[in-house]
């Protein structure tokens, strides 16, 4: 009945669609579960991409068009064991549950890590509460696969204009795109403040690339799918794999459990659309469900390890507003066009900042120059009555807003966690992953340390007022937002919670990705981050599972 | 492949005729009915679905509170009361009135494709009658507990704003409406998205709510050019 494969891969986000790329590529026969359905590329004729996306604010954010839908697949959360089962069920922190994942909604903010993200135990030293950790690799060691993940994904970027990037053995494969207007106004702002800003390297196409056009400027970029496919969300990766003839894609396929005895996996039960439990057999199994999905993926097949589901980071955001005189136009263009980098590095302001805290070290993280798009959106924070109508025509939000957002390093703790919820079930009755968090204070400080620089950034780029908010807030944690309590962070980056290392008794997976018990299942995706650094986790997990899958089959 | 995931044919609608002949009867009986409120337009898409003549007429009224009528258009003139009764009643049609094609409208160019709305799967559709129409006892749909569905919610903050809600002053709706604040949060929710989503989902007509704000909509497959996003 069941056929047997090389490999099943779990997921087919950026990390999946990678192993499946490097699978096949050697020769291996793969079996990809996506629990979400296909909007991506014909499976049957995988040179011929589907066309389903499209500019439409209510189907992507009002009416969960990418999924999970948060009734049938909610998630539970509380901020600590002392508030009881949990406080909250909904949307936590949800990824798309499409083919593609997380890489279809992304807006492609694609940098690499600084060489001591990798070592910032030994770089900074310990923090009292946290559990910071060295990486079991170094950035030489991933270097020539970040090299080879942003030609995979294509990759518009240039480099040397970034003074705080690492070293790279390569240009960017493509140039930067056009600059948005608002990101201009607010990046030569920073740059008289003394400032580094520069074009954010970009998961999307400025030049047609690997037979996908150029980006048009739509402007329907984060949280859509792209209609012409110009973002490098997974499709390059997966089109190469599905064309060898040795891949098979089963959308709407979710896993239950993976199969494990004697140490070994051996495969994967799994639930059909029409309910049905089935299984596959392998004799590889990797797993790239996300940092939330995969531990407790690991949980529900009854994977023991102390760290599993643990040391769980999102960033911490800091986003400041300012209302601008003139009209930027947000909409015109890819979201975010420049970033700067001036806030990860321990200067002596940050050393001071938090002696002053009592904290050895503190660092913040990229700062991402967007502004304010859709009409919906911006109706809906509007008071109703005449007052809409003027406000809507003036839009001091989606024609003069500008947003600096600032991705701040959240430094693992133990206490940070997915478990399985005791009482809350999915559509398929499966418990659901239940995620116990709150920042250090580290995120806090380092937060409070940097907004004012924000600020200062917005009011020389002329701003008529300026505010800051967090994500997640803090002060009134159960305050809601749009039905969403403010301490749910809602940052889209998870990280850590299968922390990789060389000490199975510290960490879950070894440097290669491998479980230590389990050495042929693999985890390809971000909970394998020891630190979340203040970068976008996409081109590291990429560069992971290239460099993993790639010793996999040699 | 892709007709198992997405509906490749326009929503089944009412015969044309027929439609047209309980639109005339629509409108004389709310003739005798509803004093003070707007005529429903003619849309191509639009049709009774889940509201009544006089729930009609109240939701209509209310949103001409909430997104008013100036200078420029406003709720009445958008149909926002359309994309709320095509919501409630979005499984009148199949596939339901849910998610809209794509990946263009043709406003831009290329074959227009957003009225072909997605199928729906087993479980999406379970989450949206579950959304719509309540849990109603119904076992699968009270697994996190029992929901009351936005028609549940519609016909009491409708039953709420009162059957003379048409006839009274401007300042006794507004008391009316700021006295539900709950039942208004979402049907502001609504409105919003009726004004200014994509008029496929039979609001924003003749793109009103976009038109008087100075947005394009939907611009694929054209685009912006690059100077355009560049400056000023």
């Amino acid at each position: 009945m069941s056929r047997d494969f090389d490999a099943i891969i779990i997921g087919s986000g950026p990390g999946g669609s990678t192993a499946a790329d490097v699978l096949t590529a050697a020769g291996w026969s793969v079996l990809v579960f996506e629990r979400g359905k296909n909007y991506l590329i014909n499976l049957e004729r995988p040179s011929e991409l589907l066309a389903e996306f499209s500019n439409d604010e209510i189907k992507y954010l009002s009416r969960h068009f990418l999924g999970p839908d948060p009734w049938l697949e909610p998630r539970t959360f509380r901020v600590s064991p002392a508030e009881g089962e949990h406080r909250f069920i909904g949307d936590v922190n949800n990824l798309p549950a499409t083919v593609g994942g997380g890489g279809v909604h992304a807006d492609g903010k694609v940098p690499r890590f600084r060489e001591e993200d990798f070592s910032l135990l030994s770089h900074l030293g310990p923090l009292e509460g946290a559990s910071v950790a060295d990486w079991p690799i170094s950035y030489d060691d991933l270097e020539p696969f970040y090299t080879e993940a942003e030609r995979l994904i294509g990759v518009a970027g240039e480099a040397g204009a970034n003074p705080f990037a690492p070293w790279r053995s390569d240009p960017y494969p493509m140039p930067p795109g056009p600059p948005m207007y608002s990101a201009l106004v607010t990046a030569s702002a920073a740059s008289r403040l003394g400032y580094h800003p520069y074009p954010a390297p970009t998961a999307v196409n400025s030049v047609p690339y690997d037979d996908r056009p150029a980006c048009n400027n739509c402007g329907f970029c984060a949280s859509f799918g792209c209609p012409i496919h110009a973002k490098g969300d997974p499709v390059a990766s997966l089109r190469r794999a599905l064309l060898t003839g040795r891949a098979e894609l089963r959308p709407e396929a979710t896993v239950s459990k993976i199969l494990v005895r004697n140490g070994q996996a051996t495969g994967v039960e799994w639930i059909d659309g029409e309910g049905n439990h089935r299984v596959e057999n392998a004799d590889h199994v990797v797993l790239a469900a996300g940092a939330t999905e995969t531990p407790r993926l690991l949980l529900l097949s009854g994977i023991e390890h102390p760290e599993i589901g643990r040391n769980l980071m999102f960033h911490f955001q800091t986003l400041t507003f300012g209302q601008l005189p003139q009209r930027v136009h947000g909409y015109k263009g890819r979201a975010v066009t420049h970033l700067h980098d001036d806030f990860i590095p321990v200067d002596a302001e940050a050393r001071e900042a938090a002696r002053a805290a009592g904290l050895p070290w503190l660092r913040g993280g990229m700062v991402e120059h967007g502004a304010a798009a859709y009409p919906v959106t911006e109706a809906k924070y509007y008071p109703w009555g005449p007052r809409h109508k003027d406000l809507m025509r003036a839009s001091p939000m989606r024609e003069h807003l500008v947003v600096l957002t600032m991705q701040g390093e959240d430094v693992p703790q133990r206490t940070n966690q997915i478990d399985l919820d005791p009482k809350i079930r999915d559509i398929h009755g499966l418990p659901v992953a239940r995620i116990t968090y709150q920042p250090h204070r580290h995120e806090v400080v380092a937060s409070a340390h940097y907004a004012p620089k924000l600020e200062a950034i917005l009011k020389e780029a002329g701003a008529l007022r300026t505010g800051t908010i967090t994500s997640p807030g803090f002060g009134a944690p159960f305050a809601r937002h749009r039905g969403i309590p403010a301490a749910v962070p809602t940052s889209r980056h998870v990280m850590g919670t299968a922390r990789m290392g060389c000490d199975p008794k510290t960490s879950v997976c070894d440097a290669w990705g491998r479980l230590h018990a389990i050495p042929n299942l693999i985890i390809c995706d971000s909970s394998l981050f020891p630190t979340a650094s203040g970068y976008g986790p996409t081109l590291t997990l990429v560069a992971l599972a290239i460099r993993a899958t790639r010793a996999l089959a040699s | 492949m892709t007709s198992d995931i997405v509906g490749t044919r326009r929503p089944a609608l009412m015969p044309r005729q027929a439609m047209h002949r309980r639109r005339r009867r629509i409108a004389s009986s709310r003739a005798r009915t509803v004093s003070r409120c707007q005529e429903r337009k003619e849309h191509p898409l639009a049709m009774p679905r889940f509201f009544d003549d006089q729930q009609y007429a109240i939701i209509q009224a209310a949103c001409a509170r909430l997104i008013p009528t100036d200078d420029d258009p406003g709720a009445t003139e958008a149909g926002v009361v359309d994309y709320i009764d095509g919501l409630l009643g979005a499984f009148a049609s199949d596939p339901p009135l849910i998610w809209a094609g794509g990946p263009f409208s043709g406003r831009f160019g290329g074959e227009p494709r957003f009225s072909n709305f997605h199928r729906l799967s087993r479980h999406d559709e379970l989450a949206w009658r579950t959304r719509i129409e309540g849990s109603r006892g119904i076992e699968e749909r009270e697994r996190l507990g029992p929901v009351i569905g936005w028609q549940e919610h519609y016909r009491a903050g409708i039953l709420a704003l009162g059957a003379d809600f048409c006839d009274v002053s401007p300042e006794e709706q507004d008391r009316r409406l700021r006295a539900n604040e709950s039942f208004v949060d979402l049907l502001y929710e609504h409105a919003c998205e009726g004004m200014y989503g994509a008029p496929e989902y039979l609001g924003n007509r003749d793109h009103l709510g976009w038109r008087y704000i100075g947005f394009p909509g939907d611009v694929q497959p054209r685009g912006y050019p690059d100077d355009e996003v560049s400056e000023p």
